[in-house]
């Protein structure tokens, strides 16, 4: 049982992770518009770089 | 639920978040943001046709759509205006309406939902982590290994339901200080009670602890919660934002001859305003010089443009078509007419807010049987055992394994699903409410012009004109801003035509265009002006010199889906009755086409009004569509309401719902997903209660586990959340 010492903190340390991630994600407007992103991946016009 | 939330937190007061909007108005960008509406967009050509349109139009910076909220952001030169813009996707074929710049009220409740996603991820990462932890205790880990999975879960769970919960202890909080109980009462009791015995059994290296109980019971309320606020907070500002009509300012002539802007509220009786072709009439008035035609649709409901000379009498809201006019002040401000519309709504506002939402019914009921339960659970305990611990442990269960998360799921997790699906057929609901009355409806009301046509007349039998006269028309219609006029020069433009170079070209206000054409005088306007005989429908005439007036007849076009929407509310035994301010031949034609067979014509706006509380009185639940001004307080008189997105400002205010395209079979479509939705909530609630007779005489008798609570409280969410989305 002594490896619950490790695995614990390690989840916990993974979960705030992921959870940290999710507000950056949140903050960075990536939620702002679901249906339009997974539209766009069918367009043809490349957007991969800014806008010169 | 959220619906009581709202009535008690004092944040939500409409006011407060007007009044901000207001003050960032005032300040005057660099660079023009605009906002679009695009009801017609769905798909990732629409969003790169849209994209390129717009980039490609002459100053636009930038332009980004957004496809969730049908929507464009367009940042451009200070110059640009949106009607610019709409015409630029008029021509790619998008319908696209202006949305007010003030976006702050929207960033607004973005932030609120933008808070409420945060807390629900907290409480998502507590609940999976907890969880884990709880299993070992379930699957049977004893002494010491049981009080540190305790400990680590208390340790997790204390924070992060101090954080996740506040919305609920806020509006607890604010309930019971006005000496009332909404489904936060509770809740938070639920969750301090079982977070608290839990701390205590904890401490006493006890056999159950419900941290995750109290964890997951905030997880999925607070899904319940984020889903409602953004069903409505998004839809309600959307609506709002869309541009306003009202003219704020006005035009004074002076004794010198010079003009000033001031504010309406400034101006006396007495006073003499300028009004600008194509301006906005900003008070109630006679007109002391100056010939033009003035469009009272959207007072009256009267199809055609009115003739206004010296003499005429005009009011606040009617539209200068073609040429300058001065007005003598008869009455400013709170004695216009436009004004005696807004009172009306108002009186009828008052007397609608007396609507129970199904969730509130049911919260009702819910929150003091709980608490009688569950205190009831803990005296009968006490008194049997004698023992504070275990009294307080089976109230904490009974709280807990009452499920208020399935009753907190019920509703929303519906109106989402159902909104969603109107939305994506191009309407917008205003109202949380709204869906539940709409299926109560058994009365239809519309009005005619603007609603079920599309209050804009078209040309008919153009190709009937010889081709020269078609391009005389062309040239003269081009000059003029009157709404005949335009229709005509865009008929014939759609046809291929060309303008042909005409000399001496002017408009002659409130008559019509004349010209030369090689050297032949051409003229196009009124019947007694070229010299015809005045027809008996919407016409107007080119004449050519030496040749015979001739006639270009039009028609107001029937809305898209109007005929489509009339029949299917029917064919679910709905009355239908066409209520009009047009003229009485006008009105039983259109009617006859349409298929309705109960008709008012010549309706005043209170006449409307009154008919629809007539309606009320007699036991009806009347749905409303109108558009104009003369329809707001029929509008809000009415069970529910609904204003398509051309409809003036103050129409779409006070309607429930908002279609957003030119389109009106979603109405049909609505009435009948608003009877599955309340059919579907009515299910969930029965859901709920069945679970909790099963669950709660366990509880009750003192055999809940920490394990079953859990099982209950999931097993119910997600059978109600799969329930709701039958609906998609």
């Amino acid at each position: 049982m002594d490896v619950l010492v490790i695995l614990i903190p390690v989840s916990l340390f993974l979960g705030a992770v992921g959870l940290a991630g999710f507000f950056w994600l949140l903050k960075r407007g990536q939620f702002d518009d679901p249906e339009g992103d997974a539209n766009r991946i069918l367009s043809g016009d490349y957007d991969d770089k800014p806008k010169g | 639920m959220s619906s009581t939330f709202e009535h008690v937190s004092p944040a939500a007061c409409p006011a407060c978040s007007v009044t901000p909007a207001a003050e960032a108005l005032a300040e005057v960008p660099q660079d023009a943001r605009l906002m679009l509406s695009l009801p017609g967009i769905h798909c990732a050509a629409c969003i790169s046709t849209v994209e390129k349109a717009l980039a490609d139009a002459p100053g636009v910076q930038s332009a980004r759509v957004n496809l969730t909220l049908k929507r464009a952001m367009v940042d451009a030169d200070a110059g640009v205006t949106a009607e610019d813009l709409v015409q630029v996707l008029e021509r790619v074929g998008y319908e696209a309406h202006e949305l007010d710049p003030g976006v702050l009220a929207s960033t607004e409740a973005d932030r609120a939902s933008k808070d409420l996603l945060m807390r629900l991820a907290v409480a998502g990462f507590a609940m999976m982590n907890v969880m884990l932890l709880s299993v070992a205790v379930w699957s049977g880990a004893e002494g010491v290994t049981r009080d540190m999975m305790h400990w680590i879960s208390a340790a997790i769970v204390l924070p992060a339901i101090v954080f996740t919960g506040k919305p609920f202890y806020v509006n607890a909080w604010s309930a019971l200080k006005h000496g009332r109980l909404n489904m936060d009462v509770p809740i938070t009791l639920a969750i301090l009670l079982a977070v608290g015995t839990s701390l205590y059994e904890t401490i006493h290296s006890g056999e159950h602890a419900y941290f995750d109980a109290a964890i997951s019971l905030t997880f999925f309320l607070l899904a319940g919660r984020y889903l409602d606020y953004r069903t409505r907070a998004s839809a309600r500002s959307a609506a709002q934002e869309l541009a306003a009509m009202e003219v704020p300012r006005a035009l004074r002539l002076s004794a010198d001859g010079e003009t000033e802007a001031v504010g309406v509220a400034e101006l006396a009786v007495g006073d003499i305003v300028l009004v600008k072709p194509g301006g906005r009439v900003p008070v109630d008035g006679v007109v002391r010089e100056g010939t033009s035609e003035i469009d009272r649709a959207l007072m009256t409901g009267e199809s055609l443009p009115a003739f206004a000379g010296p003499g005429t009498a005009v009011s606040a809201g009617e539209v200068n078509l073609t040429g300058p006019l001065t007005v003598e002040v008869t009455a400013a401000g709170e004695d216009t007419a436009l004004h005696r519309i807004a009172d009306l709504v108002a009186i009828a506002e008052s007397g609608r807010n007396n609507y129970t939402s199904l969730a509130d019914q049911a919260a009702k009921l819910y929150a003091p049987g709980v608490h009688i339960l569950s205190a009831l659970a803990a005296v009968g305990w006490y008194l049997y055992t004698f023992d504070l611990r275990v009294s307080l442990n089976i109230a904490a269960a009974v709280l807990i394994i009452t499920c208020p998360c399935a009753l907190g799921l019920a509703v929303p997790a519906v109106t989402t699903a159902a909104s969603g699906r109107l939305f994506r057929k191009g309407m917008l609901i205003k109202d949380g409410t709204a869906m539940e009355r709409l299926a109560e409806v058994d009365t239809v009301v519309f009005d005619k012009t603007g609603t079920l046509t599309m209050g804009a007349p078209q040309p008919v039998g153009l190709g009937d004109l010889p081709e020269e006269a078609q391009g005389v028309a062309l040239s003269l219609a081009t000059v003029s801003g009157h709404p005949l006029a335009e229709a005509l020069a865009k008929g014939l433009r759609d046809m291929g035509r060309l303008p042909v170079p005409l000399t001496d070209v002017r408009e002659v206000p409130g008559y019509g265009v004349a010209g030369n054409w090689n050297s032949t005088p051409v003229r196009l306007g009124r019947a007694t002006w070229v010299g015809a005989e005045a027809p008996g429908v919407t016409a107007t005439f080119l004449q050519i010199d030496g040749e015979a007036p001739r006639a270009i007849t039009f028609i107001d076009s029937m809305r898209p889906g109007a005929a489509e929407a009339v029949k299917g509310l029917r064919a679910n035994g709905l009355r239908v009755i066409l209520i009009s301010g047009d003229t009485k031949g006008a009105v039983d034609r259109f009617a006859s086409e349409i298929g309705i067979d109960e008709v008012v014509a010549e309706a005043l706006p209170d006449q409307k009004a009154a008919r629809v509380a007539e309606l009320a009185h007699e036991g009806a639940k009347v749905l409303m569509v109108g558009d104009g001004l003369n329809d707001t307080a029929a509008l809000t008189a009415a069970h529910v309401s609904i204003s398509p997105a051309s409809a003036l400002d103050a129409a779409r205010v006070a309607s429930d719902m908002v279609l957003l395209g030119k389109d009106l079979a979603p109405i049909a479509d609505a009435f009948e997903t608003s009877v599955k939705a309340r059919a579907r909530i009515r299910e969930n609630f029965s859901i709920a209660t069945v679970y909790n007779i099963i669950a709660v005489p366990f509880a009750i008798a003192g055999f809940a586990t920490p394990l079953m609570a859990a099982l209950a409280m999931s097993a119910s969410s997600i059978t109600v959340s799969l329930n709701a989305l039958r609906l998609r």
